[in-house]
């Protein structure tokens, strides 16, 4: 066989570290670290392999990787075995083929039908069984397991399973959920799931890392779509989370079959149930796709259309008509009643070029900067705190971080439900050493992996970090020398939390003074220390003041500015970083430019070749006031449902009532949809191409695998439309010019070319300069504040708006689960999604729900001073007492109907997390209107 | 009882007038080898430890269930004290502050005995803090494992006692690199723990001055299978085996001849009557093709059914794979379908040819022994009573082709 020439040593790697052997006689050398198996795959030496998987840990077992060593007395594994110097090693020698032959003779043995695998295409085995010419197996076969399709994502058949653990090592080793293992002996070896139960009745959180992992298909995607060849396979990225994976759509006649993980800085090939079996809501036959216009007469209410009844309030019209119609109302309103009387919401699922354009056209054809989305009601607060700060709103280090810190606080935050893909590197990490503080009033399942669990009282953050940093001052564990150098005002906050000690604050917080301490010394005096939050800090009406204090946190003790330290904000919308840094906020052009700032009005001024506004507009919750107070007339709505997603969502659905005008588009008909006045299908992710700004500063290329269904269109296109009919002359030939006017716009992203992303899929901003490497970490040496330092920006404890009191006695929070997606537009119409959790739950003690006598799945009904609603009790050891939970991803008991619109004063966000409400059994369930 | 005749004396002795390099130095002197069957330097694989300031372990492996072997069973339930004095003994020489011993799950009663002989000896000042007044804390903690054959294999026993499925690791690195909880470890059989009060209190060269100077000191044989009197005998190394067969077990049972001899255990391959004189000892039985393992003889007169004694061995070795291995899982249990199907006069002569052939194709390809243990009993019986394997062949031979 013909070995490749040595290739170039890697730049920066010392010719030390490699060492010289010899494989098949020829000669060849190893770099550290290298088993023999991963030197022959780069001289192109094809050596079989089962058990063995690239990024995996080599386990050994299959043995049909076995090569000769010279001197040797057996066989030695090649993917788990490293050259020595002067080793000779052949892979070809009769021995070693016989040895792998038989390895693999006795797996094909076990197939069902003894010779290739009936449930995947090119399964592993077969492909090395032709290879190495085995043929029809000389042994009886196995007693064959029957199959186990009880999951509605994914089938498992054992009779194709090689028992190689590579799912195992999925499970346990890469996903950590520890779902499956490997149970019995000889003969009877099998793969389980739990205790032997069916994947369905399993802990199994769907992830599908093993069903990337099986080699021969004896898990696989549901519905045997493996066995279909697709036409092509586009790499895009995930449409969910702020993680940013990066995943391969495969694709036949327009349809997406299956999603494949692919290796992206974020995400290592690994995805979650949203991303890898989350897709097919984009052929959900109740996708939009005709523009429509509402009736003549049919008035607003505030109930919820029926979607099979659309007919009775819209009518269907052409994309002219709509357009048309669209823009003469938003031109009538400016034009009779200002600028002001209009607003637009764009979408943080959109791309930084839908949300450039967008914001670009309510700033220079409406008007007015009132424009927003929903950062407002997730990290607003965080923002503000860390602009007042330390002058950046992105986070300082990357979540991979997590990997080099010794310590590593994750509070309002619940990654595997929410960021799961991240939570799996946080586990990996905690597995390698790296001590986790999980701080949360609800526990979560990261806490199993916890050095420290803090479950502290709702709400009481300010108390808890304040009493932290007390026992950091009190204790001498402060980094003088970071807080001379690099901050300012270090004096007041000082001051402040010294009438926080632990010992005060234990009962106000329910966490034991010496945990406290305990905990504060373990951040202050470990080399490496990070931060994570979510929006369990956030969404408080004192949000501000809770990331204020986990800056100073990080400020007081110096874990800033390095690997491995640094803070955090978990986002939570796949652009929503983006869609901010690209000025879809209603304070700040591009790149967080104060709309407010002469200098910066100037700049943006000459950009846009346009008059601009100077005054900061209104936020999400501020527009929804100004409709009521009647000041505001006229929306346009891009891709986000504030009909479901606003606090008090009574208040906000009567607002969008009132209005003369709505403007939505979107991809389904949703809960906002039915106030419009005129509708626009819009386009989905897999179905446009465009730029979108993970939680690590990662600027990473969403390309379209599919076209849009029927006339529905791409949102550039729709924006474009309008700004046309709004007296603009835009004429962006597609997603590549917008984006070179972004880089103009944004200096911190202007070193960043269409073409670099084309090629390497992924670019960490800062990369102001073409060529540059981009920053993962930031302000290593200064902050970007006046003078290079940072603030410290003390915070008393405050309560909460509405507290629990005897006629509203318990405290109500919100979030999300694992499989929807925030108001449930996409994820409820995803059908696997659909199928693992069809309808709202209240999550609730078990206690309590003993003490008012109803079972778990028995109906509770919830009020607030602001609505009622009514769904099933899940029981959950993991909530407080007196606590409960609920997504406000469903429609039929929409958990914002209960919330408070209370904001906090500087972030403008609401108090999802906290308001008071009572509880009673039973009550009238209602059908979901999807 | 075990103090009055001088039990606990030598582990005094060796906590105040010996340093630990001394007990090394005496246990490296005797030449004692592993009596749990690889027959590894005791002395040798205690020098393998790192210097590198970690904790380290001592584990007493006494999860005794290779067939035929019932020596540690015996000397658990009847001299539990002279295990727990060797245990001491030797983590006090490897500088061992926690010392484990993994007590095969079917001993139910030595289990219980072992663990209250623990309790008597902790009692007594030999377990726990500042023994003998020295400031060296050693606790011993008993453990009963589950029923795994597989957990007798050290790295297996390890990831048993860590609470992990008994799966035995790869190696490198092995356990006295990285051991227990990722530690510096050394994994000794109950027998070669119990003989070090013995070495201490006559000294090295008396154990070493016994039998062969490669494999001396003595031995405790589980004489088994078609013998008068089948039992434990402590013998010198290399005894022959016609006097362990005649001398200590009392001959074959009247009228019968001696077939074969399996020497060490379950894994070993069987001699036969030419291999009589040699002497018992790990080289001259290794030398003959086969290995002295646990010590665990089992002797097969001319009633035998090899078929049948094959079957009943690859049967249990099939069982035990521990999954992770394709050929030890999948070429174990090929074997055994291949020998029912032989027994049930379902076979064919190809089969027989097979059993030879394919059945070599297994061995050195495992992580572990016991995918090479599945083989050698079956190989030398098939070829040594291959006549056997051919009469419940019910496929006539091929009848020979016309010229």
């Amino acid at each position: 066989m013909a070995i490749a020439p040595l290739p170039p040593r890697p730049a920066g790697e010392r010719p030390d570290t490699r060492t010289a052997f010899s494989l098949n006689g020829a000669d060849v050398a190893a770099r550290a670290d290298e088993t023999i198996l991963q030197v022959a795959d780069r001289y192109g030496v094809a050596i079989p392999r089962l058990c063995y998987k690239d990024g995996y840990r080599p386990d050994g077992n299959c043995r049909a990787c076995m090569v000769e060593i010279e001197g040797e007395r057996v066989l030695a594994p090649a993917c788990c075995r490293l050259p020595s110097a002067g080793m000779k090693v052949t892979s070809t020698s009769a021995r070693a083929v016989k040895a792998q032959q038989m390895v693999l003779e006795l797996l094909l043995s076990d197939m069902p039908e003894q010779s290739a695998s009936p449930y995947k295409r090119e399964s592993e085995l077969d492909r090395w069984a032709a290879a190495l010419d085995v043929r029809a197996p000389r042994f009886p076969q196995r007693h064959q397991p029957a199959p186990d399709l009880s999951h509605p994502a994914m089938s498992v058949n054992l009779d194709a399973c090689i028992q190689c653990g590579r799912c195992v090592r999925a499970c346990r080793e890469e996903q950590v959920n520890d779902v499956i293992g490997y149970a019995w002996r000889g003969e009877h070896a099998k793969i389980v799931f739990d205790l032997d139960d069916p994947m369905a009745a399993s802990t199994c959180v769907a992830c599908g890392e093993c069903v990337q992992a099986c080699p021969t298909g004896a898990l696989m995607p549901a519905n045997n779509v493996g066995l279909i060849v697709p036409e092509k396979s586009v790499d895009s990225a995930c449409p969910y989370c702020g993680v940013g994976c990066l995943l391969t759509y495969n694709v036949k006649d327009n349809q997406i079959l299956s999603v494949d993980g692919r290796d992206g800085p974020s995400n290592a090939s690994r995805l979650c149930v949203k991303g890898r079996f989350g897709f097919d809501y984009v052929h959900n036959p109740r996708r939009l796709t005709t523009p429509l216009i509402r009736r003549t007469g049919v008035a607003k209410t505030t109930g919820i259309l029926d979607p099979d009844d659309l007919a009775s309030a819209f009518r269907e019209a052409t994309w002219e008509e709509a357009l048309d119609a669209a823009a003469a109302g938003l031109r009538g309103i400016r034009d009779t009643r200002g600028p002001s009387a209009l607003a637009g919401f764009g979408s943080a699922k959109g791309s930084n070029e839908e949300a450039y354009l967008f914001q670009k056209l309510v700033r220079t054809g409406f008007g007015t900067n009132n424009v927003d989305h929903c950062t407002r009601l997730c990290h607003a607060s965080s923002v503000a705190a860390l602009l007042e700060d330390i002058g950046s709103g992105g986070v300082s280090n990357q979540v991979a971080d997590v990997a080099l810190a010794d310590v590593a606080i994750v509070i309002g935050s619940n990654p595997t439900v929410n960021h799961p893909v991240a939570a799996t590197f946080m586990k990996n990490a905690a597995k390698a050493g790296t001590k986790l503080i999980v701080m949360d009033p609800r526990r979560n399942e990261l806490a199993r992996h916890a050095a420290y669990f803090l479950q502290f009282r709702a709400d009481t953050d300010v108390a808890l970090l304040n009493a932290i940093m007390h026992t950091i001052v009190e204790e001498g564990l402060a980094d003088e020398a970071f807080i001379r150098e690099r901050t300012e005002n270090y004096a007041a906050l000082k001051m402040l939390v010294a009438e926080y000690s632990p010992e005060k604050i234990a009962p106000v917080t329910g966490i034991a003074a010496h945990t406290i301490r305990e905990v504060a010394r373990l951040y202050a005096t470990s080399e490496r220390s990070m931060i994570f939050w979510g929006m369990g800090v956030s969404q408080h009406v004192h949000g501000t003041d809770n990331a204020r204090c986990l800056i100073s946190l990080a400020l007081l003790t110096g874990q800033i500015g390095r690997p491995g330290t640094g803070l955090h904000p978990l986002r939570g919308q796949n652009n929503v970083q983006g869609a901010s840094d690209v000025g879809l906020i209603p304070m700040s052009f591009p790149d967080y430019a104060r709309v407010d700032d002469p200098d910066v009005n100037q700049r943006f001024e000459a950009l846009w070749e346009t008059k601009l506004d100077s005054k900061p507009g209104l936020t999400v919750t501020e527009v929804m006031d100004a409709a009521h107070a009647g000041t505001l007339r006229g929306m346009y709505v891009m891709g986000e449902n504030p009909a479901m997603s606003d606090p008090n969502v009574g208040h906000a659905r009567e607002a969008l009532a009132l209005l003369d005008h709505l403007v939505v588009q979107d991809i389904f008909f949703t809960e906002t949809a039915g106030y419009a006045d005129v509708i626009l299908p819009a386009s989905a992710f897999p179905e446009k191409t465009g730029t979108f700004t993970n939680t690590d500063r990662r600027v990473q290329l969403g390309r379209q695998a599919i076209d849009p269904p029927g006339q529905a269109r791409q949102d550039l296109w729709i924006i474009m439309e309008l700004a046309r009919r709004m007296g603009l002359d835009w004429n962006y030939a597609g997603p590549r010019e917008v984006f070179a006017e972004i880089r103009r716009a944004a200096p911190s992203m202007a070193g960043i070319t269409w073409e670099r992303l084309e090629a390497e899929g992924s670019c960490t901003y800062p990369l102001e300069h073409e060529g540059d490497p981009g920053e993962p970490v930031i302000f290593v040496d200064s902050f970007p504040r006046p003078g290079g330092r940072a603030l410290f920006a003390p915070a008393a404890f405050s309560d909460a708006a509405e507290l629990p009191d005897e006629r509203y006695p318990f405290i109500f929070t919100t979030g999300r689960q694992l499989e929807h997606w925030h108001t449930g537009s996409m994820t409820r119409r995803a059908s696997v999604l659909d199928a693992l959790e069809p309808e709202p739950t209240i999550v609730i003690h078990p206690d309590d729900l003993a003490a008012i006598g109803v079972a778990p799945g028995g109906t509770l009904t919830l009020e607030s001073r602001r609505g009622t609603l009514t769904a099933s009790a899940r029981a959950d050891r993991g909530m407080q007492r007196g606590t409960l939970f609920m997504a406000f991803a469903y429609n039929e008991a929409a958990a914002n109907i209960l919330t408070n619109d209370a904001i906090d004063p500087f972030g403008k966000i609401p108090e999802f997390k906290f308001c008071a409400v009572r509880l009673r059994a039973g009550g009238e369930l209602v059908e979901s209107r999807l | 009882m075990y103090r009055e005749q001088g039990g606990y004396a030598q582990l005094e002795r060796a906590f105040k007038e010996l340093t630990p390099k001394d007990v090394a130095d005496i246990c490296m002197g005797s030449n004692l080898r592993g009596r749990g069957g690889a027959g590894f330097p005791t002395g040798r694989k205690w020098s393998f430890l790192p210097n590198n300031g970690h904790p380290r372990y001592l584990v007493c492996n006494c999860d005794e269930a290779e067939p035929g072997t019932f020596k540690d069973h015996m000397l658990l339930e009847q001299t539990p004290h002279a295990i727990i004095e060797g245990i001491l003994i030797g983590a006090y020489a490897v500088g061992c502050h926690h010392a484990f011993i993994y007590i095969r799950g079917e001993f139910k009663a030595g289990f219980a005995i072992f663990r209250a002989a623990v309790e008597a000896a902790r009692a007594a000042g030999y377990v726990g803090k500042n023994l003998f007044g020295t400031g060296f804390d050693l606790e011993l903690t008993v453990h009963r494992g589950a029923g795994a054959y597989i957990c007798g294999e050290e790295t297996g026993l390890l990831n048993s006692l860590e609470g992990k499925r008994g799966e035995p690791r790869l190696k490198p690195p092995f356990p006295a690199v990285k051991g227990l909880y990722g530690e510096p470890t050394v994994v000794n059989n109950v027998e070669t723990l119990a003989y070090l009060p013995h070495i201490l209190r006559n000294g090295a060269e008396w154990f070493a001055k016994v039998g062969p100077e490669r494999s001396p000191g003595y031995k405790v044989v589980s004489i088994s299978g078609h013998v008068k009197n089948p039992g434990n005998y402590e013998v010198p190394l290399g005894t022959t085996i016609r006097q362990l067969i005649w001398d200590c077990a009392g001959g074959l049972r009247d009228g019968r001849t001696l077939l074969g001899v399996q020497p060490g255990g379950g894994s070993s391959a069987c001699l036969f009557e030419e291999h009589l004189d040699l002497p018992y000892d790990f080289e001259s039985i290794s030398k003959a093709g086969s290995m002295l393992g646990s010590g665990a003889m089992v002797v097969f007169d001319d009633t035998t059914n090899f078929v049948k004694a094959a079957h009943a061995l690859i049967r249990f070795y099939a069982h035990e794979s521990c999954g992770q291995c394709t050929p030890c899982r999948e070429g174990g249990n090929w074997l055994e379908k291949t020998l029912v199907r032989i027994l049930e006069g379902r076979g064919l002569h190809s089969d027989v040819d097979m059993l030879v052939s394919a059945s070599h194709q297994l061995t050195g390809l495992n992580l572990c022994p016991l995918g090479d243990s599945i083989e050698p009993f079956l190989a030398s019986v098939v070829k040594r009573f291959e006549a056997q394997f051919r009469a419940y062949i019910r496929e006539p031979k091929a009848a020979p082709v016309a010229v």
